[in-house]
Protein backbone atom coordinates (compact mmCIF):
# COMPACT_ATOMS: atom_id res chain seq x y z
CA UNK A 1 0.00 0.00 0.00
CA UNK A 2 1.10 3.53 -0.66
CA UNK A 3 2.03 6.11 1.89
CA UNK A 4 -0.39 8.93 2.58
CA UNK A 5 2.21 10.87 4.48
CA UNK A 6 5.95 10.64 4.11
CA UNK A 7 8.21 12.87 6.16
CA UNK A 8 11.94 12.85 6.51
CA UNK A 9 14.06 14.84 8.92
CA UNK A 10 11.29 17.36 9.65
CA UNK A 11 12.32 20.31 11.75
CA UNK A 12 10.30 23.12 13.22
CA UNK A 13 11.28 25.90 15.57
CA UNK A 14 8.79 28.17 17.26
CA UNK A 15 9.88 31.72 16.52
CA UNK A 16 11.38 33.46 19.53
CA UNK A 17 11.71 37.15 20.28
CA UNK A 18 14.60 39.37 21.37
CA UNK A 19 14.62 38.02 24.94
CA UNK A 20 14.34 34.33 24.23
CA UNK A 21 15.61 32.21 21.40
CA UNK A 22 13.12 30.14 19.41
CA UNK A 23 12.04 26.83 20.80
CA UNK A 24 12.96 23.88 18.57
CA UNK A 25 9.87 21.65 18.80
CA UNK A 26 10.87 19.18 16.11
CA UNK A 27 14.50 18.21 15.58
CA UNK A 28 14.38 15.81 12.67
CA UNK A 29 11.35 13.54 12.61
CA UNK A 30 11.00 10.67 10.12
CA UNK A 31 7.49 9.45 9.55
CA UNK A 32 5.65 7.20 7.12
CA UNK A 33 1.91 6.74 7.36
CA UNK A 34 0.50 3.97 5.22
CA UNK A 35 -2.92 4.26 3.69
CA UNK A 36 -5.55 2.55 5.83
CA UNK A 37 -3.28 2.23 8.86
CA UNK A 38 -3.97 3.09 12.48
CA UNK A 39 -1.01 4.85 14.01
CA UNK A 40 -0.56 6.37 17.44
CA UNK A 41 1.93 9.10 18.20
CA UNK A 42 2.92 8.97 21.81
CA UNK A 43 4.86 11.52 23.76
CA UNK A 44 4.76 13.55 26.94
CA UNK A 45 4.00 17.27 26.99
CA UNK A 46 6.45 19.26 24.92
CA UNK A 47 7.67 16.26 22.95
CA UNK A 48 6.54 17.95 19.73
CA UNK A 49 3.56 15.77 18.98
CA UNK A 50 1.02 18.56 18.55
CA UNK A 51 3.49 20.56 16.49
CA UNK A 52 3.85 17.56 14.24
CA UNK A 53 0.07 17.32 13.85
CA UNK A 54 -0.15 20.98 12.88
CA UNK A 55 2.49 20.46 10.24
CA UNK A 56 0.77 17.38 8.83
CA UNK A 57 -2.43 19.42 8.53
CA UNK A 58 -0.46 22.22 6.93
CA UNK A 59 -1.43 24.79 9.49
CA UNK A 60 2.26 25.37 10.07
CA UNK A 61 4.93 24.86 7.41
CA UNK A 62 8.03 22.90 8.44
CA UNK A 63 11.35 24.78 8.63
CA UNK A 64 13.29 21.98 7.04
CA UNK A 65 13.13 18.39 5.85
CA UNK A 66 10.93 16.60 3.37
CA UNK A 67 7.15 16.35 3.59
CA UNK A 68 5.19 14.47 0.94
CA UNK A 69 1.44 14.28 1.30
CA UNK A 70 -0.48 12.07 -1.13
CA UNK A 71 2.51 12.02 -3.44
CA UNK A 72 2.87 15.77 -3.51
CA UNK A 73 5.98 17.47 -2.18
CA UNK A 74 4.62 20.06 0.22
CA UNK A 75 7.97 21.74 0.83
CA UNK A 76 8.67 22.63 -2.78
CA UNK A 77 8.65 26.36 -3.51
CA UNK A 78 6.02 25.88 -6.22
CA UNK A 79 3.35 24.85 -3.76
CA UNK A 80 0.30 27.12 -3.99
CA UNK A 81 -2.69 27.88 -1.75
CA UNK A 82 -4.67 25.59 -4.04
CA UNK A 83 -2.36 22.62 -3.34
CA UNK A 84 -2.58 23.21 0.39
CA UNK A 85 -6.36 23.28 0.16
CA UNK A 86 -6.36 20.08 -1.89
CA UNK A 87 -4.27 18.33 0.74
CA UNK A 88 -6.54 19.63 3.49
CA UNK A 89 -9.49 18.07 1.72
CA UNK A 90 -7.89 14.69 2.30
CA UNK A 91 -6.40 15.13 5.74
CA UNK A 92 -8.64 16.28 8.54
CA UNK A 93 -8.01 17.01 12.15
CA UNK A 94 -10.09 16.67 15.28
CA UNK A 95 -8.86 18.86 18.12
CA UNK A 96 -8.70 18.58 21.85
CA UNK A 97 -11.38 21.02 22.94
CA UNK A 98 -14.77 19.95 21.58
CA UNK A 99 -16.25 23.40 22.15
CA UNK A 100 -13.74 25.27 20.08
CA UNK A 101 -14.25 23.40 16.84
CA UNK A 102 -18.00 23.44 16.42
CA UNK A 103 -19.22 26.36 14.37
CA UNK A 104 -22.98 26.12 14.03
CA UNK A 105 -25.84 26.19 16.51
CA UNK A 106 -27.45 23.02 15.15
CA UNK A 107 -25.66 19.68 15.01
CA UNK A 108 -26.43 18.86 11.38
CA UNK A 109 -25.50 22.35 10.25
CA UNK A 110 -22.13 21.89 11.86
CA UNK A 111 -21.55 18.52 10.23
CA UNK A 112 -22.45 20.15 6.91
CA UNK A 113 -19.99 23.04 7.42
CA UNK A 114 -16.99 21.33 5.79
CA UNK A 115 -19.00 20.04 2.83
CA UNK A 116 -20.49 23.48 2.34
CA UNK A 117 -16.98 24.87 2.17
CA UNK A 118 -16.15 22.35 -0.54
CA UNK A 119 -19.01 23.74 -2.61
CA UNK A 120 -20.92 20.47 -2.97
CA UNK A 121 -24.52 20.45 -4.23
CA UNK A 122 -27.02 20.59 -1.38
CA UNK A 123 -28.61 17.17 -2.01
CA UNK A 124 -25.16 15.58 -1.82
CA UNK A 125 -24.37 17.43 1.42
CA UNK A 126 -27.65 16.24 2.92
CA UNK A 127 -26.85 12.62 2.01
CA UNK A 128 -23.30 12.81 3.38
CA UNK A 129 -24.38 14.49 6.61
CA UNK A 130 -26.99 11.80 7.30
CA UNK A 131 -24.47 9.09 6.52
CA UNK A 132 -21.78 10.65 8.72
CA UNK A 133 -24.19 11.05 11.62
CA UNK A 134 -25.14 7.39 11.26
CA UNK A 135 -21.52 6.32 11.36
CA UNK A 136 -20.87 8.14 14.64
CA UNK A 137 -24.28 7.12 15.98
CA UNK A 138 -25.57 10.65 16.48
CA UNK A 139 -28.42 10.69 13.94
CA UNK A 140 -31.08 11.26 16.54
CA UNK A 141 -29.33 14.41 17.76
CA UNK A 142 -29.27 15.97 14.28
CA UNK A 143 -31.49 18.91 15.25
CA UNK A 144 -30.03 19.47 18.73
CA UNK A 145 -27.93 22.41 19.85
CA UNK A 146 -24.27 21.37 20.33
CA UNK A 147 -23.89 23.10 23.70
CA UNK A 148 -26.44 20.76 25.24
CA UNK A 149 -24.48 17.63 24.33
CA UNK A 150 -21.83 15.91 26.44
CA UNK A 151 -18.13 16.24 25.63
CA UNK A 152 -17.97 12.81 24.00
CA UNK A 153 -21.02 13.57 21.89
CA UNK A 154 -19.58 16.91 20.78
CA UNK A 155 -16.37 15.17 19.78
CA UNK A 156 -18.35 12.63 17.76
CA UNK A 157 -20.08 15.53 15.97
CA UNK A 158 -16.67 16.96 15.15
CA UNK A 159 -15.66 13.55 13.80
CA UNK A 160 -18.85 13.37 11.72
CA UNK A 161 -17.97 16.77 10.29
CA UNK A 162 -14.67 15.50 8.99
CA UNK A 163 -15.95 12.15 7.69
CA UNK A 164 -18.72 13.91 5.79
CA UNK A 165 -15.91 15.47 3.77
CA UNK A 166 -14.85 11.94 2.76
CA UNK A 167 -11.27 12.40 3.81
CA UNK A 168 -8.64 9.73 3.46
CA UNK A 169 -6.91 10.47 6.72
CA UNK A 170 -8.00 11.95 10.04
CA UNK A 171 -5.59 13.15 12.71
CA UNK A 172 -6.86 13.19 16.28
CA UNK A 173 -4.88 15.68 18.32
CA UNK A 174 -5.51 14.53 21.90
CA UNK A 175 -9.20 14.39 21.11
CA UNK A 176 -10.00 12.48 24.27
CA UNK A 177 -7.91 14.53 26.69
CA UNK A 178 -10.78 16.69 27.93
CA UNK A 179 -13.35 13.92 28.15
CA UNK A 180 -14.61 11.81 31.02
CA UNK A 181 -13.98 8.04 30.86
CA UNK A 182 -17.35 7.41 29.21
CA UNK A 183 -16.80 10.06 26.56
CA UNK A 184 -13.31 8.73 25.96
CA UNK A 185 -14.69 5.25 25.44
CA UNK A 186 -17.31 6.58 22.96
CA UNK A 187 -14.75 8.48 20.94
CA UNK A 188 -12.14 5.71 20.90
CA UNK A 189 -14.63 3.11 19.71
CA UNK A 190 -15.80 5.52 16.99
CA UNK A 191 -12.19 6.04 15.90
CA UNK A 192 -11.57 2.31 15.80
CA UNK A 193 -14.70 1.74 13.73
CA UNK A 194 -13.67 4.46 11.28
CA UNK A 195 -10.41 2.69 10.68
CA UNK A 196 -11.65 -0.90 10.57
CA UNK A 197 -14.95 -0.40 8.77
CA UNK A 198 -14.60 2.76 6.73
CA UNK A 199 -10.94 2.23 5.85
CA UNK A 200 -9.94 5.73 6.89
CA UNK A 201 -6.30 6.22 7.80
CA UNK A 202 -6.18 7.22 11.44
CA UNK A 203 -3.43 9.00 13.30
CA UNK A 204 -4.04 9.54 17.00
CA UNK A 205 -1.89 11.76 19.12
CA UNK A 206 -2.17 10.87 22.74
CA UNK A 207 -0.48 10.37 26.05
CA UNK A 208 -2.88 7.65 27.13
CA UNK A 209 -1.04 4.36 26.89
CA UNK A 210 -4.19 2.29 26.57
CA UNK A 211 -5.35 4.32 23.60
CA UNK A 212 -1.98 3.98 21.93
CA UNK A 213 -2.14 0.21 22.49
CA UNK A 214 -5.24 0.08 20.24
CA UNK A 215 -3.19 1.20 17.22
CA UNK A 216 -1.37 -1.01 14.74
CA UNK A 217 1.78 0.98 15.11
CA UNK A 218 3.13 3.37 17.72
CA UNK A 219 5.60 6.14 17.15
CA UNK A 220 7.14 7.51 20.33
CA UNK A 221 8.30 11.10 20.23
CA UNK A 222 10.68 12.54 22.74
CA UNK A 223 12.36 15.95 22.66
CA UNK A 224 11.36 16.46 19.03
CA UNK A 225 12.75 13.22 17.65
CA UNK A 226 11.44 9.71 17.17
CA UNK A 227 12.53 7.69 20.19
CA UNK A 228 11.25 4.36 18.97
CA UNK A 229 8.53 2.93 16.79
CA UNK A 230 6.87 -0.38 16.12
CA UNK A 231 3.82 -2.43 17.00
CA UNK A 232 2.38 -1.91 20.50
CA UNK A 233 4.01 -5.20 21.49
CA UNK A 234 7.41 -4.07 20.33
CA UNK A 235 7.19 -0.59 21.82
CA UNK A 236 5.80 -1.60 25.20
CA UNK A 237 8.02 -4.67 25.25
CA UNK A 238 10.83 -2.33 26.19
CA UNK A 239 9.46 -0.44 29.21
CA UNK A 240 12.90 0.85 30.32
CA UNK A 241 13.19 2.95 27.17
CA UNK A 242 9.77 4.53 27.69
CA UNK A 243 10.46 5.15 31.37
CA UNK A 244 13.69 6.87 30.44
CA UNK A 245 11.65 9.28 28.30
CA UNK A 246 9.28 10.03 31.19
CA UNK A 247 6.53 7.98 29.61
CA UNK A 248 4.43 5.27 31.16
CA UNK A 249 3.52 1.90 29.78
CA UNK A 250 0.02 0.43 30.07
CA UNK A 251 -0.71 -0.81 33.58
CA UNK A 252 -0.98 -4.36 32.33
CA UNK A 253 2.48 -4.17 30.80
CA UNK A 254 3.93 -2.68 33.96
CA UNK A 255 2.43 -5.45 36.05
CA UNK A 256 3.63 -8.17 33.68
CA UNK A 257 7.08 -6.58 33.62
CA UNK A 258 7.28 -6.72 37.41
CA UNK A 259 6.05 -10.31 37.35
CA UNK A 260 8.79 -11.16 34.91
CA UNK A 261 11.39 -9.52 37.12
CA UNK A 262 10.11 -11.67 39.96
CA UNK A 263 10.87 -14.69 37.89
CA UNK A 264 7.54 -15.51 36.28
CA UNK A 265 7.45 -16.47 32.62
CA UNK A 266 4.92 -13.99 31.14
CA UNK A 267 4.75 -12.01 27.87
CA UNK A 268 4.66 -8.19 28.01
CA UNK A 269 2.38 -7.33 25.10
CA UNK A 270 -0.99 -8.01 26.71
CA UNK A 271 -3.20 -4.91 26.95
CA UNK A 272 -6.55 -6.42 27.80
CA UNK A 273 -7.14 -6.62 31.55
CA UNK A 274 -9.08 -9.91 31.46
CA UNK A 275 -6.47 -11.48 29.26
CA UNK A 276 -3.73 -10.22 31.54
CA UNK A 277 -5.40 -11.62 34.64
CA UNK A 278 -5.78 -14.99 32.95
CA UNK A 279 -2.13 -15.09 31.93
CA UNK A 280 -0.93 -14.16 35.40
CA UNK A 281 -3.12 -16.83 36.98
CA UNK A 282 -1.75 -19.40 34.56
CA UNK A 283 1.85 -18.36 35.18
CA UNK A 284 1.38 -18.52 38.93
CA UNK A 285 -0.16 -21.95 38.69
CA UNK A 286 2.76 -23.17 36.59
CA UNK A 287 5.22 -21.73 39.09
CA UNK A 288 3.41 -23.46 41.93
CA UNK A 289 3.56 -26.81 40.16
CA UNK A 290 7.23 -26.27 39.54
CA UNK A 291 7.72 -25.32 43.19
CA UNK A 292 5.97 -28.47 44.37
CA UNK A 293 7.98 -30.86 42.26
CA UNK B 1 -31.27 27.80 33.04
CA UNK B 2 -29.46 30.96 31.98
CA UNK B 3 -28.64 29.36 28.67
CA UNK B 4 -32.19 29.50 27.39
CA UNK B 5 -32.54 33.20 27.92
CA UNK B 6 -29.50 33.79 25.77
CA UNK B 7 -31.16 32.11 22.84
CA UNK B 8 -33.82 34.76 22.52
CA UNK B 9 -37.43 33.94 23.02
CA UNK B 10 -37.79 31.27 20.38
CA UNK B 11 -40.66 28.94 21.20
CA UNK B 12 -40.47 25.62 19.47
CA UNK B 13 -43.51 24.75 17.40
CA UNK B 14 -44.87 23.57 14.10
CA UNK B 15 -47.37 26.33 13.36
CA UNK B 16 -47.75 27.88 9.90
CA UNK B 17 -45.86 30.88 11.27
CA UNK B 18 -42.93 28.69 12.27
CA UNK B 19 -42.76 27.21 8.82
CA UNK B 20 -42.67 30.47 6.86
CA UNK B 21 -39.50 31.19 4.94
CA UNK B 22 -37.30 33.40 7.16
CA UNK B 23 -36.67 35.78 4.26
CA UNK B 24 -40.39 36.25 3.83
CA UNK B 25 -40.74 36.77 7.56
CA UNK B 26 -38.20 39.58 7.51
CA UNK B 27 -39.98 41.27 4.61
CA UNK B 28 -43.36 40.80 6.27
CA UNK B 29 -42.04 42.27 9.51
CA UNK B 30 -40.98 45.42 7.70
CA UNK B 31 -44.41 45.60 6.05
CA UNK B 32 -46.16 45.14 9.37
CA UNK B 33 -44.10 47.88 11.01
CA UNK B 34 -44.97 50.29 8.21
CA UNK B 35 -48.63 49.30 8.43
CA UNK B 36 -48.76 49.86 12.18
CA UNK B 37 -47.31 53.33 11.74
CA UNK B 38 -49.83 54.08 9.01
CA UNK B 39 -52.78 53.30 11.28
CA UNK B 40 -54.45 56.45 12.56
CA UNK B 41 -58.15 55.89 13.04
CA UNK B 42 -59.70 53.91 15.85
CA UNK B 43 -61.21 51.57 13.27
CA UNK B 44 -57.81 50.79 11.79
CA UNK B 45 -56.48 50.04 15.25
CA UNK B 46 -59.33 47.61 15.82
CA UNK B 47 -58.40 45.81 12.60
CA UNK B 48 -54.72 45.73 13.59
CA UNK B 49 -55.49 44.39 17.04
CA UNK B 50 -57.63 41.66 15.51
CA UNK B 51 -54.78 40.82 13.14
CA UNK B 52 -52.24 40.61 15.97
CA UNK B 53 -54.51 38.50 18.15
CA UNK B 54 -55.02 36.25 15.12
CA UNK B 55 -51.24 35.90 14.77
CA UNK B 56 -50.84 34.90 18.40
CA UNK B 57 -53.58 32.28 18.06
CA UNK B 58 -52.08 31.00 14.81
CA UNK B 59 -48.62 30.61 16.32
CA UNK B 60 -49.93 28.40 19.11
CA UNK B 61 -47.80 30.28 21.62
CA UNK B 62 -49.40 30.78 25.02
CA UNK B 63 -50.85 34.32 25.28
CA UNK B 64 -49.42 34.48 28.78
CA UNK B 65 -45.88 34.36 27.40
CA UNK B 66 -46.73 37.04 24.86
CA UNK B 67 -48.30 39.34 27.46
CA UNK B 68 -45.41 38.65 29.81
CA UNK B 69 -42.96 39.91 27.21
CA UNK B 70 -44.73 43.28 27.25
CA UNK B 71 -43.76 43.85 30.87
CA UNK B 72 -40.44 45.56 30.15
CA UNK B 73 -42.43 48.15 28.22
CA UNK B 74 -44.09 49.31 31.45
CA UNK B 75 -41.94 52.37 31.88
CA UNK B 76 -42.28 53.51 28.28
CA UNK B 77 -46.04 53.00 28.43
CA UNK B 78 -46.42 55.06 31.61
CA UNK B 79 -44.13 57.75 30.23
CA UNK B 80 -46.03 58.10 26.92
CA UNK B 81 -49.33 58.01 28.73
CA UNK B 82 -48.31 60.85 31.07
CA UNK B 83 -47.00 62.99 28.23
CA UNK B 84 -50.09 62.49 26.13
CA UNK B 85 -52.61 62.93 28.89
CA UNK B 86 -51.13 66.12 30.29
CA UNK B 87 -49.84 67.82 27.20
CA UNK B 88 -52.55 67.15 24.63
CA UNK B 89 -55.03 69.95 24.31
CA UNK B 90 -58.52 69.76 22.89
CA UNK B 91 -61.70 71.80 22.95
CA UNK B 92 -63.39 71.06 26.26
CA UNK B 93 -61.41 69.82 29.19
CA UNK B 94 -62.69 66.69 30.91
CA UNK B 95 -61.09 67.52 34.20
CA UNK B 96 -59.44 70.56 35.62
CA UNK B 97 -57.30 71.03 38.71
CA UNK B 98 -55.28 74.21 38.90
CA UNK B 99 -53.08 74.32 35.87
CA UNK B 100 -53.66 70.66 35.00
CA UNK B 101 -56.24 70.21 32.30
CA UNK B 102 -57.07 66.81 30.91
CA UNK B 103 -58.90 66.58 27.60
CA UNK B 104 -60.70 63.52 26.23
CA UNK B 105 -58.50 63.74 23.12
CA UNK B 106 -55.46 63.28 25.33
CA UNK B 107 -56.87 60.11 26.84
CA UNK B 108 -57.77 58.58 23.49
CA UNK B 109 -54.42 59.59 22.00
CA UNK B 110 -52.57 58.05 24.92
CA UNK B 111 -54.56 54.83 24.62
CA UNK B 112 -53.90 54.55 20.89
CA UNK B 113 -50.19 55.21 21.21
CA UNK B 114 -49.86 52.66 23.97
CA UNK B 115 -51.77 50.22 21.80
CA UNK B 116 -49.46 50.99 18.91
CA UNK B 117 -46.35 50.25 20.95
CA UNK B 118 -47.82 47.00 22.20
CA UNK B 119 -48.93 45.92 18.73
CA UNK B 120 -45.55 46.82 17.30
CA UNK B 121 -43.72 44.61 19.74
CA UNK B 122 -46.18 41.73 19.64
CA UNK B 123 -46.62 41.57 15.87
CA UNK B 124 -42.91 41.79 15.05
CA UNK B 125 -41.90 39.28 17.70
CA UNK B 126 -44.63 36.92 16.49
CA UNK B 127 -42.82 36.78 13.16
CA UNK B 128 -39.22 37.08 14.23
CA UNK B 129 -38.26 36.15 17.75
CA UNK B 130 -40.99 33.69 18.76
CA UNK B 131 -41.23 31.60 15.63
CA UNK B 132 -37.81 31.88 14.00
CA UNK B 133 -34.58 30.41 15.31
CA UNK B 134 -31.72 32.92 15.41
CA UNK B 135 -29.82 30.79 12.91
CA UNK B 136 -32.71 30.82 10.42
CA UNK B 137 -32.89 34.56 10.87
CA UNK B 138 -29.19 34.99 10.11
CA UNK B 139 -29.49 32.75 7.06
CA UNK B 140 -32.51 34.65 5.82
CA UNK B 141 -30.76 37.96 6.33
CA UNK B 142 -27.68 36.76 4.48
CA UNK B 143 -29.69 35.69 1.47
CA UNK B 144 -31.87 38.78 1.46
CA UNK B 145 -28.79 40.98 1.51
CA UNK B 146 -26.88 38.86 -1.01
CA UNK B 147 -27.27 41.47 -3.79
CA UNK B 148 -25.21 43.85 -1.63
CA UNK B 149 -22.20 41.57 -2.14
CA UNK B 150 -21.82 43.18 -5.55
CA UNK B 151 -21.23 46.46 -3.74
CA UNK B 152 -18.53 44.70 -1.72
CA UNK B 153 -20.55 44.66 1.47
CA UNK B 154 -19.21 41.66 3.44
CA UNK B 155 -22.61 40.03 3.85
CA UNK B 156 -21.33 36.49 4.25
CA UNK B 157 -18.68 37.49 6.78
CA UNK B 158 -21.28 39.37 8.76
CA UNK B 159 -23.64 36.43 8.91
CA UNK B 160 -20.79 34.02 9.76
CA UNK B 161 -19.89 36.30 12.67
CA UNK B 162 -23.50 36.32 13.84
CA UNK B 163 -23.67 32.53 13.64
CA UNK B 164 -20.48 32.07 15.63
CA UNK B 165 -21.60 34.65 18.18
CA UNK B 166 -24.86 32.78 18.66
CA UNK B 167 -23.01 29.50 18.89
CA UNK B 168 -20.68 30.78 21.61
CA UNK B 169 -23.12 32.67 23.81
CA UNK B 170 -24.02 29.59 25.89
CA UNK B 171 -20.38 28.44 25.98
CA UNK B 172 -19.19 31.80 27.26
CA UNK B 173 -21.99 32.00 29.79
CA UNK B 174 -21.00 28.63 31.14
CA UNK B 175 -17.44 29.85 31.35
CA UNK B 176 -18.46 33.07 33.11
CA UNK B 177 -20.27 31.04 35.69
CA UNK B 178 -17.22 28.84 36.20
CA UNK B 179 -14.94 31.85 36.65
CA UNK B 180 -17.41 33.50 39.03
CA UNK B 181 -17.54 30.36 41.12
CA UNK B 182 -13.76 30.18 41.16
CA UNK B 183 -13.54 33.80 42.33
CA UNK B 184 -16.28 33.27 44.88
CA UNK B 185 -14.36 30.31 46.24
CA UNK B 186 -11.50 32.74 46.84
CA UNK B 187 -13.77 35.09 48.75
CA UNK B 188 -14.87 37.50 46.02
CA UNK B 189 -18.21 39.18 46.62
CA UNK B 190 -20.30 40.37 43.69
CA UNK B 191 -23.51 41.26 45.46
CA UNK B 192 -22.56 43.73 48.16
CA UNK B 193 -20.97 47.12 48.35
CA UNK B 194 -21.41 50.28 46.36
CA UNK B 195 -21.92 50.33 42.63
CA UNK B 196 -18.26 51.13 42.07
CA UNK B 197 -16.98 48.33 44.26
CA UNK B 198 -19.34 45.89 42.55
CA UNK B 199 -18.11 47.02 39.15
CA UNK B 200 -14.55 46.57 40.38
CA UNK B 201 -15.39 43.06 41.51
CA UNK B 202 -16.28 42.24 37.92
CA UNK B 203 -12.77 42.89 36.65
CA UNK B 204 -11.39 39.55 37.90
CA UNK B 205 -14.19 37.89 35.93
CA UNK B 206 -13.88 39.85 32.73
CA UNK B 207 -10.12 39.55 32.30
CA UNK B 208 -9.95 35.74 32.39
CA UNK B 209 -13.06 35.63 30.21
CA UNK B 210 -11.43 37.88 27.63
CA UNK B 211 -8.20 35.93 27.60
CA UNK B 212 -9.94 32.62 27.17
CA UNK B 213 -12.17 34.05 24.45
CA UNK B 214 -9.13 35.06 22.46
CA UNK B 215 -7.70 31.59 22.86
CA UNK B 216 -10.99 30.09 21.77
CA UNK B 217 -11.13 32.37 18.75
CA UNK B 218 -7.64 31.29 17.78
CA UNK B 219 -8.45 27.60 18.10
CA UNK B 220 -11.73 28.00 16.25
CA UNK B 221 -9.98 29.78 13.40
CA UNK B 222 -7.52 26.90 13.10
CA UNK B 223 -10.35 24.36 13.19
CA UNK B 224 -12.27 26.25 10.53
CA UNK B 225 -9.20 26.43 8.35
CA UNK B 226 -8.78 22.67 8.76
CA UNK B 227 -12.31 22.25 7.54
CA UNK B 228 -11.41 24.06 4.33
CA UNK B 229 -13.15 27.31 5.16
CA UNK B 230 -11.98 30.01 2.77
CA UNK B 231 -14.73 32.57 3.09
CA UNK B 232 -18.04 32.88 1.33
CA UNK B 233 -16.80 32.36 -2.18
CA UNK B 234 -17.60 29.01 -3.75
CA UNK B 235 -19.51 27.92 -0.67
CA UNK B 236 -22.81 26.09 -0.97
CA UNK B 237 -25.46 25.44 1.64
CA UNK B 238 -27.08 22.22 2.80
CA UNK B 239 -30.45 23.79 3.47
CA UNK B 240 -31.60 25.96 0.63
CA UNK B 241 -34.47 28.25 1.48
CA UNK B 242 -37.46 27.77 -0.76
CA UNK B 243 -40.56 29.92 -0.77
CA UNK B 244 -43.88 28.14 -1.07
CA UNK B 245 -47.36 29.33 -2.06
CA UNK B 246 -48.09 29.79 1.65
CA UNK B 247 -45.26 32.30 1.96
CA UNK B 248 -46.64 34.42 -0.84
CA UNK B 249 -50.17 34.09 0.48
CA UNK B 250 -49.00 35.47 3.81
CA UNK B 251 -47.18 38.34 2.16
CA UNK B 252 -50.29 39.15 0.13
CA UNK B 253 -52.43 39.06 3.27
CA UNK B 254 -50.12 41.49 5.07
CA UNK B 255 -50.04 43.79 2.05
CA UNK B 256 -53.85 43.67 1.94
CA UNK B 257 -53.89 44.55 5.62
CA UNK B 258 -51.78 47.62 4.87
CA UNK B 259 -54.15 48.73 2.12
CA UNK B 260 -57.13 48.07 4.41
CA UNK B 261 -55.59 50.26 7.11
CA UNK B 262 -55.08 53.14 4.70
CA UNK B 263 -58.65 52.81 3.43
CA UNK B 264 -60.03 52.73 6.99
CA UNK B 265 -58.02 55.84 7.81
CA UNK B 266 -59.60 57.60 4.83
CA UNK B 267 -63.21 56.42 4.96
CA UNK B 268 -63.83 55.53 8.57
CA UNK B 269 -61.86 58.12 10.54
CA UNK B 270 -63.78 57.67 13.81
CA UNK B 271 -60.99 59.37 15.60
CA UNK B 272 -57.60 60.11 14.22
CA UNK B 273 -54.39 59.89 16.12
CA UNK B 274 -52.54 63.16 16.03
CA UNK B 275 -48.98 61.99 16.62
Amino acid sequence: MSNIIHAKNLTYTYPGDEDSPGYPALRGVDLDIEEGSFTAILGHNGSGKSTLAKILCMINAPDGGELTILGKDMTSPEITERDILDARRQIGMVFQNPDNQLVATIVEEDVAFGCENLGLPSAEIRRRVDEALDIVGMRKYARHAPHKLSGGQKQRIAIAGTIAMKRKCIIFDESTAMLDPKGRQEVMSTIERLNREEGITVLIITHHMNEAAMADRIIVLSEGTVLTEGTPGEVFGNPELLWSADLDVPQTTELLYKMRQAGYDVPLDIFDEEECARIIAEAMKKQQIRGNT
Amino acid sequence: MKQDIAFGQYCEGESPLHRLDPRIKIVITVLVIVTIFLAKSVSSFILLTAFTVGLVLLSGISPRIVLGSLKPLGFIIVFTAVINIFWMTGETPLFELGFIRIYPEGLINAALIILRIMLLLTATSMFLTYTTTPIALTDGLEQLLAPLKKLRVPVHEFSMMMTIALRFIPTLMEETEKIMNAQKARGADFTEGSLISRAKALIPILIPLFISSFRRADELATAMECRCYTGGEGRTRMNILRTTAKDWLFTAAVAALGVGIVLLNMYLPLYSLSM
